[in-house]
């Protein structure tokens, strides 16, 4: 044999699911965990009915209802008719097909990209896909996790591959330490920001660095969470001992002889000492502070202590005439302070924001304080799962006494398809992932926050850290 | 799924940078369970504005579109595929696409074509001037012809030769069984399974 050299951690796990490999085509994946949801698969199990297929390994597959549920509480009935019959689509499509399904109502069901890590299914080495972008939270584990369309997933369906050209390489180094009460989404929002939203077009991220490396994977999550905000198609975190200790004793996770081995091929999923990218960026953790979007993409954003730039602050161009789109839609002026932002509504929730220690960091802001008279707070939990913790840690408690309201799991307000939804003009602080325009309703206005600015937004009823409100000095 | 060779028609100019598949389709059209009847839904939200190009009557039946940089960018939906299918596009042209857009387009038979950023301003100009400007757009020769001017365009060659035959990608991937059946026989016995 050759010597092999170095390579990355990313061409590691393609390199063990290329199933077949010719000159001049796409290699042909083999995908180990596909995860179903009710908006974006329906297409597909038609396509695989039309043509009289079936799906190959059914037990490499898990559907959750997430986009489209109702939060009001789980027993309530689907009142919009649409829904339900995407829902009910979903169910009989995982019937006849025999894919296993957390439906409402089960006390697993979540957005699909809590799901997984949350049920030990997301593990080191695998390859992911799922009918919908953020798929790449699930490289948090080291796994090879991207998203894909409609067409794709009945191709996943019916034959447990994919054909995918290999992607370039980029290595996301982030030095230092995260300072107190700024959190992994302020350091992603600062990052998207400072690279803008295509550097990481046609490329698989790595994000390594001693930052990194101290994150929880609740952090590691939201920072893989949102590389496709910035174009990558996938994201990922070289797993250790962090990784291993949050999947022991989950339910899917390897237990016994088995667990053993898994470990043992988890510690050589690290890229080589010497392996290339094709791209690197280098952040330092150090100067960061919490960070908020002003603008309608998630680049357009700033420290929360700063102000809304000015058009004439961008390249001419597509860059500048996209700000001075931005502003307008968003109601803001050149210069006004951040802070100054009044807002209506607040969103804790999403697949970026929405597990259990987002839920807790927003709780202790919130303890023993008020939601603003004329803000509304959704807190939305991740999955069920989530949000019984929740409850047994009394945070449900803490955020019914402070005004919010207490929802049940799915993906509400993050993308406005059920009836959580901004209405023309209202503004919202939102931990999601995607501020786009009409994102979170029609007309909707919104910045992303992170969990404890979120919290301290709903008590100020403006755009706030927590450091403001306990009188400390603002950094 | 469609085939394109060569197609000819009228452009619109779409002269924005950064269109994310939320503008192409918001989220609250993507209750269907069908692939048809989404072109309703395209850019709604524009749409709902009188002044919105695709609003201009002398655009109508236009079936190529003209964007700015970086469309097709965020939520992975085909449904923004369909949805510009369904309204009568065959073709958009720009200078960047979001990935996971451009790959569903060639999935769904529309073709994404990348060409230089001056040559999309180049066009824009041409059917600002003269709406009813005809457009030939020829996958075989890689090539996009506006008023006599001809300018090359970039497609990935897998991509391209499936639109030209119209695969069955997923056919293709079965006539591989036997090698998919012996990557299975290999898989490593820790991973998991969702079904016990
Ligand atoms: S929470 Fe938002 S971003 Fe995440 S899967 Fe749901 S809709 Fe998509």
């Amino acid at each position: 044999m050759q010597p092999q050299r170095p390579r990355t951690l990313a061409e590691k796990v393609w390199d063990a699911h290329v199933v077949r490999r010719e000159p001049g085509e796409p290699d042909l994946l083999y995908i180990d965990l596909h995860l179903v949801h009710e908006v974006t698969s329906p297409q597909a199990f038609d396509g695989l009915r039309l043509a009289g297929r079936s799906v190959r390994r059914p037990d490499l597959t898990l559907a959750t209802e997430d986009h489209n549920v109702p939060t009001a509480g789980a027993d309530h009935p689907v009142n919009d008719p649409v829904s339900r019959r995407q829902l009910e689509a979903l169910r009989h499509n995982c019937a006849e097909f025999g894919v296993p399904l957390r439906s409402l109502g089960h006390a697993e069901q979540g957005i699909v990209h809590v799901i997984g890590p949350q049920l030990g299914l997301t593990q080191p080495g695998m390859t992911i896909v799922c009918g919908d972008s953020h798929t790449s939270t699930h490289g948090a584990f080291g796994a090879l996790a991207f998203g894909i369309g409609t067409s794709e997933v009945e191709q996943v369906l019916a034959t447990q591959t994919l054909p995918q050209t290999r992607p370039r390489s980029m290595a996301v180094t982030v030095t230092g330490s995260l300072p107190g009460g700024v959190t992994a989404k302020d350091l992603v929002l600062a990052l998207v920001a400072a690279v803008g939203i295509s550097r990481g077009r046609g490329h698989i991220v790595e994000y390594r660095g001693p930052a990194i490396e101290a994150m929880s994977m609740a952090e590691r999550m939201t920072i893989c969470n949102m590389s496709i905000e910035w174009g990558a198609k996938a994201g990922l975190v070289a797993p250790d001992a962090v990784t291993s200790a949050y999947l022991r004793g989950r339910p899917y996770a390897p237990t016994g002889t088995s667990w053993e081995a898994a470990t043992e091929h988890w510690r050589t999923l690290r890229s080589d000492p010497g392996a290339a990218y094709d791209d690197e960026v280098q952040l330092d953790a150090d100067g960061l502070e919490p960070f908020v979007t002003w603008g309608t993409n998630p680049s357009q954003g700033a420290p929360l202590s700063g102000v809304v730039p000015a058009p004439a602050d961008f390249r001419p161009g597509a860059d500048r005439a996209g700000a001075e789109r931005a502003l307008a839609y968003m109601g803001l002026s050149p210069g006004t302070p951040l802070r100054a932002i009044g807002i209506d509504t607040v969103f804790l929730g999403s697949c970026t924001n929405g597990r259990i220690e987002d839920l807790r960091a927003a709780a202790e802001v919130l303890a023993g304080r008020s939601v603003a008279p004329g803000v509304r707070m959704l807190v939305v939990a991740g999955s069920a799962q989530v949000r019984q913790q929740a409850e047994a840690e009394g945070l449900d408690v803490v955020f019914r006494s402070a005004g919010a309201e207490w929802r049940g799991a799915g993906c509400s307000m993050c993308l406005g398809m059920n009836a959580d939804r901004l209405d023309p003009g209202q503004r919202c602080a939102s931990t999601s992932n995607r501020n786009f325009e009409g994102r979170q309703g029609e007309g909707g206005r919104t910045h992303l926050v992170s969990p404890p600015v979120a919290a301290a937004t709903a008590v100020a009823g403006h755009l706030a850290s927590p450091a403001e409100l306990s009188g400390v000095a603002a950094c | 799924m469609l085939s394109f060779t060569t197609h000819r028609g009228t452009a619109v100019p779409l002269r924005r940078g950064s269109v994310d598949t939320d503008q192409i389709i918001p989220a609250r059209y993507l209750k269907r369970v069908t692939r048809a009847g989404y072109g309703e839904g395209l850019f709604a939200e524009w749409r709902a504005d009188p002044a919105f190009v695709l609003n201009d009557p002398r655009y109508a039946g236009a079936s190529v579109l003209l964007v700015g940089p970086e469309f097709g960018i965020g939520s992975s939906r085909e449904h923004a595929v369909w949805a510009l299918l369904d309204y009568g596009f065959r073709a958009v042209v720009g200078s960047s696409f979001g990935d996971i857009f451009r790959v569903n387009a060639g999935k769904a038979g529309l073709l994404a074509a990348v060409v230089d950023e001056v040559d999309v301003h180049r066009m824009c100009d041409l059917v600002e001037q003269q709406p009813d400007a005809s457009f030939e757009v020829d996958l075989e020769h890689r090539t996009v012809t506006s008023d006599s001017v001809t300018v090359s365009f970039e497609i990935d060659d897998h991509t391209r030769r499936r639109l030209l035959q119209g695969v069955d990608e997923i056919g293709v991937a079965m006539t591989h069984e036997a090698e998919i059946s012996s990557y299975e026989g290999n898989r490593a016995v820790f991973l998991p399974r969702t079904i016990p």
